[in-house]
């Protein structure tokens, strides 16, 4: 991308969400390494995150991706707060919600029927992740 | 979002009725540069003017996003809302970044009347990026009381922020270096506020009086020649023996100490901060650097649309490499090629004034 088109263009903006009590963010750091270095600017929200704040980050942030890192299994009951925390805002219909980490398969088909556009467990190698964003992500003009 | 021409309309009228959405989508446009920006920020300007705009620079490190955190949480508490825009660098190589400044804000959350957003410097110098000075009027326009701006941490010529705030912040660390450091030129000239942060450390005494002395030099550039043997002076004579009359009116910058992780001293900054943008209305000054800012963004554009329009003109000769291979042949030079590319404006120019 030349210097020009970056800046004018369209720039991929991602928050990297650590939501509920999983302290464990060695996932999430490595894949806001591996976006920065895709060239997304990257906003890490930081643990122990409440559904509210993850909103609020999102909206706040206009972020293009929301990328949600539950280790905890708590996905169930987090994922759609921060659902509905979105829809209150207009801003779920173009954000791009993908999920890291541990989900059961059973679990998976529950999310993206709740609007989770994909589900990355472990082992999903990290060009894939940023191939998915860069063809998945909404086009907003 | 399909037709650009019937949104965008709707996203003003909707920042206007205080959708933070709206807001949120109207900086990015602006930070992308997408088409119809300008319109927006033109249709913004008028109900700009009524944000106290406050800009928080200093070296990486010295607890800027901390303070600006505690900030917020204070203004607030008095009844005001807030605006930050917090800018980080940019990857020289990809474009990418981290945005690490939010993480900081833990004492504003699910506090919707904070709204805080994070920049990418995208590859400018200055701290600052060149989106910056819309974004704050969208804030402004937004209905935020108070817009803080966190530049990226300065070395010691980022001093871009002066452009851009009413009131600049410096933020100093104990120990950040001997009084030769406080003679350079560069970010200690810009401060109308300093801020000894992390108060608690050793060696904070020593800082706020060597930023003291500096301060107290450049109004009175003979203060540091007082050395003690003629005795006490006093500061009528002080300012007698001064190079240049001292301004009754001027603003006196001030030193703070805060504790930002505790909150201390934060109280007595917002205090100073307040004093100085009273002092800028009082005195008209607030109306001199908004005509030195407008100045200069309208040079800014001008020279960016001349520009624009100028790269049509190469690309119509046959691009910039086809033009450059003619120099290096010798078949022409720079200069003839420069006068030939602005010859259609130069045109147009004498036509339009003579």
């Amino acid at each position: 991308m030349s210097t020009q088109e970056r800046e004018e263009g369209r720039q991929i903006r991602c928050l990297i969400a650590k939501v509920g009590l999983d302290g464990h963010d060695r996932g999430a750091h490595v894949i806001s390494r591996a976006f920065r270095d895709a060239g997304f600017e990257v906003i890490y929200s930081g643990l122990h995150r409440a559904p509210d704040e993850i909103v609020q980050a999102a909206v706040q942030e206009d972020v293009d991706v929301l990328g949600i890192s539950i280790l905890s299994g708590a996905h169930n009951t987090l994922i759609p707060k921060i659902v509905s925390g979105l829809q209150e805002y207009d801003a779920f219909e173009d954000t791009l919600i993908l999920v890291g980490g541990i989900v059961p398969d059973d679990d998976r088909e529950e999310l993206l029927d709740m609007g989770v556009a994909a589900v990355f467990g472990p082992g999903t190698p990290m060009a894939d992740t940023i191939e998915f964003v860069r063809e998945n992500v909404h086009d907003r003009e | 979002m399909s037709d650009a021409a019937s949104t965008e309309p709707d996203l003003v009228a909707e920042l206007l009725d205080g959708k933070h959405r709206a807001l949120a989508r109207v900086i990015t446009k602006i930070e992308n540069r997408s088409p119809g920006y300008r319109d927006i920020v033109s249709r913004l300007h008028a109900h700009t003017g009524t944000a106290d705009v406050i800009g928080i620079t200093g070296s990486p490190g010295a607890g800027k996003s901390t303070l600006v955190d505690k900030l917020a949480k204070t203004y607030r508490d008095r009844g005001d809302t807030v605006g930050v825009i917090a800018v980080d660098p940019s990857s020289p190589y990809t474009g990418g970044a981290v945005l690490g400044d939010r993480i900081r804000m833990a004492s504003n959350v699910g506090d919707m009347d904070v709204f805080f957003r994070s920049m990418s410097a995208r590859g400018t110098l200055g701290g600052l990026s060149t989106a910056t000075a819309d974004a704050v009027k969208a804030l402004d326009a937004f209905g935020k009381d108070t817009v803080i701006i966190e530049t990226v941490g300065a070395g010691q010529n980022e001093v871009d922020i002066v452009k851009t705030a009413d009131t600049v912040c410096v933020l100093v660390q104990p120990g950040s270096g001997d009084d030769v450091q406080m003679l350079k030129a560069g970010i200690l000239e810009i401060g109308d506020v300093f801020v000894v942060n992390k108060a608690d450390m050793d060696g904070a005494e020593r800082t706020v009086a060597e930023l003291e002395e500096m301060i107290h030099m450049r109004e009175n550039p003979a203060a540091g020649l007082h050395t003690g043997h003629h005795g006490p002076v006093d500061d009528e004579e002080m300012a007698r023996v001064a190079v240049d009359e001292p301004d009754a009116e001027a603003w006196d910058p001030e030193v703070v100490q805060t504790v930002a992780t505790s909150g201390e001293g934060v109280d007595a900054l917002i205090d100073t901060l307040g004093a100085h943008a009273a002092w800028l209305r009082e005195s008209g000054r607030i109306d001199d650097k908004a005509r030195g800012r407008y100045a200069e963004e309208i040079r800014q554009l001008v020279r960016a649309d001349t520009a624009a329009l100028l790269e049509e003109v190469i690309d119509a000769r046959g691009g910039i490499d086809a033009l450059a291979d003619e120099v290096l042949t010798k078949e022409t030079d720079p200069y003839s090629v420069a006068d030939e590319l602005v010859a259609p404006v130069r045109d147009c120019v004498d036509e339009e004034l003579r």
